[in-house]
């Protein structure tokens, strides 16, 4: 394998492990707050959708990427007013958020479809991104760079300031937090807006970076992979980045194969690999953690109620 | 000299019930006050709403004499208020630090917090180690941590909720020396507490509230318990009826070398638990929560059947393979600490509730479907033995006060006749009539020759109506001791045991039966 | 002032027959809004969907033969979300249901019988139940989320299709289309109705969901279901356990899916292709909601929702409505649902709120701890 051959699969699989770090992280930061946001895949198809039809008006892929974060936080906030603020049932509203955000995507759309717009390529001038060894360093789309600041972000947060121990502390007990004084509901309201406009920037990676196109259901269940993520590093964002990467990994062999001509296995089971990974890998951990106590927020779920 | 705190026509309603009612007291700077009264009559509302949890819907309150309103914890805090609450806000997976850094609303840097930390576990006599994991201390450590968190901010008044229900007797008294210091240097102390004779020994002046309201201002150095006590419950002490017929001397239960693993994600593992119970006899375990007893009374129940070692015997049949159906047919009944949730079912009528674990031994299933008819007539009969104040077999288990629902299910169990009934915390939280009313329907079980097991928290109960006891402690059983003649103050190390209890001179005489 | 939620003292059980008919009239409205920012008629394209289809006769026939399957699945997923088992992988298994029954069907083709139908149908209905088998054991034996593996075995069973209909299965006669042989007479699902579309299925959808409703309210099985869904440590107590629970749950819930599936199959499909999930696994999710998890309640939500199917279809052809048109509408019945339930259990009253705790308080007795119980 020439190094170049070896240069563009890393870089491949940095663009495709980038959308699912960053909706991950996202999450992560809802999920230690105590609530569990299954609409992610929903999100990101808002986000993607939005992303792409701002940058195709704007012509700036940029602000597509902003009105992407923006619009996940907005879906993400009929999640939040219903499972906050009404203590609807967090797993039935995630899925209904998920459905819904399949379907206005698609509507919202319908008029994009086939067209392409200018993608949010590479910053760095050419000399830089475009040599065949420097472009693994420089080549990249900024959101991958985002998606690793990101991360060292998150990890600073929980663990090193006063508001991410406030809501490590509120993922842990609310009731305790809520007896001292901590505003609970405020606390996952902004845990949840932020997860959703993560989700919406890792969407707006597939309609304006990887492809970029809009097609209906562009994302294919990325967002799914990107709970499952945040399960098996067990709520660490360190462990995120090397999930991310490895589920990068599996869906680059994917694309390899095909493109190497790969007969031998069936399209079909390579188009599945990434989904029986996820189970294999949540098998995997999920047994090794048994017995041992879990990882998870203890309030992971379980709706907020001031006690009198 | 202005009172640090005065209430005045204090009101709060809630659905259904008036928690407080025109609640009026004061407290003196540098006092040690008391508020005494029953689960039920309004205590932890009134001291939430002191501390800004909860706003009242009518009156006033005057700090150092000025009036003020206190809108939450954070102004309370502001205020000088600082509040042990009897549940702790405490984050299990976090360290000591940690906990006291969320406690407080600016806390200094780490480092400077722990220096300040440590000045006051010296200044107080606390030994608290900062760097460990709350999941790993006892519940007296960690009631210190709640302590030392309220005295960084040096508070003018300190609430302390019913803090001596989860501590030995010899914690009891180190928790009085501390605040003795801290009224000498002029804070002033409520204390809200169900137990007379620490009342009496501890505080100047008492509130006592009953059905939210107040009904007596008192001295407690002054008053006797049972003057205090009928004042609370509003009516004579009912004493417990003797006990019909003796021990015999089959054993009914025999637990053998019981061993099994604490339940995740932090529980106590039991190692080598062993005692025997005597038909007619009622046996005490007594001990700190989070000993081991949730998981004793899993393993006994037959809910988890994942044991290391050990064998259980009922009437001389083996019934450690059984499962949990199995083990109420042979003839073992149990009630779990938890009513709400684990006892009973909050969203399920009682009718169904009696389903949950009588529909064996009292005929409600046949060929796979309810018999609902007869599920309704169980549950009745047990709403009447009872005296449970329901609106009927159909009535929600959630819409049952704490007290009648504790009677329901404890009915439920003793009307399917069992030939050994093993409970735990029989009352806690549940007000002295029906409490009074389950310890006498126990008694009178024992009488018709039931093996009794109780395992309890409130160790003055234990010693009022067993017959035999042991002491549970971070898993290990002690040898079972006669009630007759016990030594409290060996009781109370005992259940200080091993969570590294400094032992202090015995201040409780011998306990004569 | 404001409007505050109190707690009511027991749920209300008019609420909880109102709500699902103030959510469906809440999406007309705020449906019939969002379609006119989108730049349609909204006002239209609602009574396009939804009335136009219900003055038709003829489309009545469309409504059952949608709602079957909706209700079927359904009804095997709403005694798993009683238990708080959610199987989200309803899709995978409705395919593999009709996957099984068109293996039998394919190996079947040229012979005759009256048990070659039943024959595919009870194939359908293990196939369903061999794809939740994977779930349940993940969970049971592994504790992994049921969400996530379920879901994820739609992907593949998806992928699995479209292996099937290119390569192995797919039809020598067939000009190389991806898809299966027509079935044989005697493996199509027979009409109950003669001269109309209403076959077999839809009585059967119907006496599957009066059987589960009678089962859940009076069988022993139906309360273990929903004890183990209220309070998981009360149902261990009363000596149900957890894991056979999981197991019924995913194994009812897969085999319904799979009946679906074998019922579509030899029924209005008559052959299996690669657009054989039309995406009834998720919908069905939305139905059961709707159908407050009874499934009486869920027969009814399974003709409202047939009903964006079939309206759906007619607005495309009439207005230009694209197709993802009623997804949206489901989803937003299912958001209105979520957010009318909480009037259940709480009243909406215009008071003056608790000073910094505007929040509802619990109320007496439905708490969780101790204290709390402790504190009434």
């Amino acid at each position: 394998m020439t190094l170049a051959l070896f240069i563009t699969i890393l870089m491949t699989v940095a663009a495709a492990a980038t959308p699912l770090l960053i909706a991950a992280l996202g999450e992560l930061v809802v999920e230690k707050s105590g609530v569990l946001n299954l609409g992610v895949e929903g999100m990101m198809l808002i986000g993607a959708v939005t992303g792409f039809a701002v940058a195709s008006v704007t012509g700036v892929p940029a602000v597509g990427a902003i009105a992407a974060m923006g619009a996940g936080a907005l879906a993400a906030l009929i999640f939040a007013a219903l499972t906050l603020s009404l203590m609807a049932n967090q797993v039935a509203t995630g899925l209904a958020l998920t459905i819904f955000g399949t379907g206005v995507s698609a509507l919202l759309g319908a008029p994009y479809v086939g067209i392409t717009t200018t993608p949010l390529g590479p910053v760095f001038p050419d000399a830089l991104a475009a040599d065949p060894i420097w472009r693994i360093l420089f080549g990249h789309s900024p959101l991958v760079y985002v998606g690793l600041l990101l991360t060292l972000g998150v990890w600073w947060f929980l663990k090193h300031s006063r508001p991410g121990l406030i809501l490590r502390a509120v993922g842990e007990s609310d009731s305790a937090a809520h007896s001292i004084g901590y505003p609970v509901l405020k606390i996952r309201y902004v845990a949840v807006l932020f997860g959703g406009a993560m989700a919406g920037l890792g969407g707006c990676y597939y309609s304006l970076v990887l492809t970029p196109m809009w097609a209906e259901r562009l994302t294919a269940g990325r967002g799914w992979i990107a709970i499952a993520l945040v399960v098996f590093a067990s709520w660490r964002p360190g462990r995120v980045l090397a999930g991310a990467y490895l589920f990068g990994a599996v869906i680059t062999l994917e694309l390899q194969a095909k493109a190497a001509g790969l007969n031998f296995f069936a399209p079909e089971l390579l188009a599945s690999l990434p989904y029986l990974a996820t189970v294999l890998v949540l098998a995997i951990i999920s047994a090794g953690r048994r017995g041992a106590g879990t990882a998870a927020p203890a309030c992971l779920g379980q709706p907020f109620r001031a006690s009198a | 000299m202005a009172p640090r705190l005065q209430l005045s026509g204090i009101t709060k309603r809630f659905p259904g019930v008036v928690a407080n009612e025109a609640v009026s007291f004061s407290v003196a700077p540098g006092e040690i006050h008391a508020l005494l009264g029953e689960n039920g009559a309004g205590k932890s509302t009134l001291v939430k709403i002191i501390y800004g949890v909860q706003k009242a819907d009518e009156g006033e309150i005057a700090f150092d004499g000025h009036a003020v309103s206190i809108d939450s914890p954070r102004e309370a805090r502001a205020l000088g208020i600082g509040m042990v609450f009897q549940h702790f806000s405490l984050f299990e997976a976090m360290t000591v630090l940690e906990n006291i850094a969320l406690g407080m609303d600016n806390p200094p840097p780490r480092r400077e917090l722990e220096t300040a930390v440590r000045d006051v576990l010296e200044t107080y006599k606390l030994t608290l180690d900062p760097h460990r994991y709350v999941h790993t201390l006892s519940v007296g450590e960690r009631q210190r941590i709640e302590i030392v968190r309220a005295l960084l901010q040096r508070p003018k008044l300190l609430i302390m909720d019913e803090p001596t229900s989860v501590l030995t007797p010899q914690e009891v008294e180190q928790l009085f020396d501390t605040l003795r210091r801290l009224a000498s240097e002029g804070c002033s102390i409520l204390y809200i507490s169900h137990k007379l004779h620490e009342i009496k020994e501890l505080c100047e002046s008492a509130t006592i509230l009953r059905g939210g309201k107040v009904v007596a201002t008192c001295d407690p150095r002054a008053e006797s318990t049972r003057s205090m006590a009928e004042l609370m419950i509003g009516g004579s002490l009912k004493d417990l009826a003797p006990r019909e017929g003796e021990c015999s001397g089959a054993n009914r239960l025999v637990v053998e070398a019981l061993s099994m693993a604490g339940e995740p994600p932090f529980g106590t593992s039991l190692a080598d638990v062993s005692f025997a119970v005597r038909a007619g006899e009622i046996f005490g375990i007594a001990g700190v929560a989070g000993n081991g007893q949730n998981e004793l009374l899993s393993a006994l129940s037959g809910e988890r059947a994942d044991y290391e070692g050990g064998a259980i015997t009922l009437d001389d049949t083996p019934i450690t393979r059984l499962s949990v159906t199995g083990r109420r047919v042979a003839g073992l009944a149990t009630l779990p600490e938890e009513r709400n949730g684990h006892a009973a079912v909050p969203g399920l009528s009682l009718a169904e509730n009696a389903i949950l674990s009588a529909r064996r031994r009292k005929g409600l299933v046949s060929g796979g479907i309810i018999r609902a008819g007869a599920a309704r007539r169980f549950a009745a009969a047990v709403i009447d033995a009872f005296s449970v104040k329901a609106t009927g077999p159909a009535a929600s288990a959630a819409s049952l006060s704490g007290g009648n629902l504790q009677k329901f299910v404890m009915g439920r169990e003793i009307m399917q006749e069992p030939a050994v009934l093993v409970v735990s915390q029989p009352t806690w939280g549940v007000d002295a009539g029906a409490a009074s009313f389950i310890r006498q329907a126990m008694v009178d079980l024992a009488g018709k020759g039931t093996a009794i097991v109780v395992v309890s928290q409130d160790l003055d109960e234990l010693l009022e109506f067993c017959d035999r006891m042991a002491v549970i402690n971070g898993g290990h059983l002690s040898d079972a001791m006669e009630v007759k003649g016990i030594s409290v103050e060996r009781v109370g190390l005992l259940m200080g045991g091993v969570h590294g209890e400094a032992d202090h001179p015995p201040a409780t005489a011998e306990r004569a039966a | 002032m404001a409007f505050v939620l109190e707690p009511r003292r027991e749920p209300s059980r008019a609420m909880m027959l109102a709500a699902p008919v103030i959510a469906v009239g809440l999406t007309l409205v705020v449906g019939a809004l969002l379609f006119t920012l989108l730049g349609h008629n909204g006002a239209l394209a609602v009574y396009e969907i939804f009335v136009r289809p219900l003055f038709n006769p003829y489309r009545w026939q469309d409504l059952l033969v949608k709602a079957a399957p909706l209700a079927i699945i359904a009804t095997g997923l709403a005694i798993g979300f009683r238990a708080n088992v959610w199987n989200i992988g309803a899709e995978g298994q409705y395919i593999l249901g009709g996957l099984a029954g068109t293996g039998i069907a394919l190996a079947t083709l040229d012979l005759d019988g009256g048990w070659v139908l039943p024959l595919m149908v009870v194939a359908g209905v293990v196939g369903g139940m061999a794809w939740a088998a994977v779930p349940a054991f993940l969970k049971t034996r592994m504790n992994v989320n049921e969400i996530l593996s379920s879901l994820m075995l739609n992907y593949v069973a998806i992928q699995l299709l479209y292996y099937l209909m290119r390569g192995p299965w797919k039809d020598p006669m067939g000009f190389n289309f991806p898809q299966t042989a027509m079935f044989s007479a005697a493996q199509t699902l027979p009409v109950a109705v003669p001269g109309t579309l209403i076959h077999l299925g839809i009585p059967i959808a119907a006496a599957l969901a009066l059987t589960a409703w009678f089962l859940i309210a009076r069988s022993i099985t139906g309360f273990q279901i929903r004890v183990v869904g209220l309070a998981p440590r009360a149902a261990r107590y009363g000596g149900f356990r957890q894991s056979s629970t999981v197991w019924l749950a995913l194994m009812v819930g897969g085999g319904m899916a799979g009946l679906a599936g074998i019922l579509e199959a030899s029924g209005p499909f008559g052959q299996m292709v690669p657009q054989f999930p039309t995406g009834y696994g998720y919908t069905a999710i939305i139905v059961a909601f709707l159908g407050r998890l009874n499934p009486l309640g869920i027969l009814l939500a399974a003709l409202v929702l047939a009903l964006t199917y079939v309206g759906g279809e007619s607005a495309q052809t009439a207005l230009g409505l694209p197709s993802a048109a009623a997804g949206v509408f489901q989803a937003m019945m299912l958001f209105f649902l979520l957010a009318t339930d909480i009037l259940v259990r709480y009243r909406l009253a215009w008071r003056r709120p608790a000073a910094g705790h505007p929040l509802p308080a619990a109320g007496q007795g439905a708490t969780k701890t101790r204290a709390e119980a402790a504190t009434a």
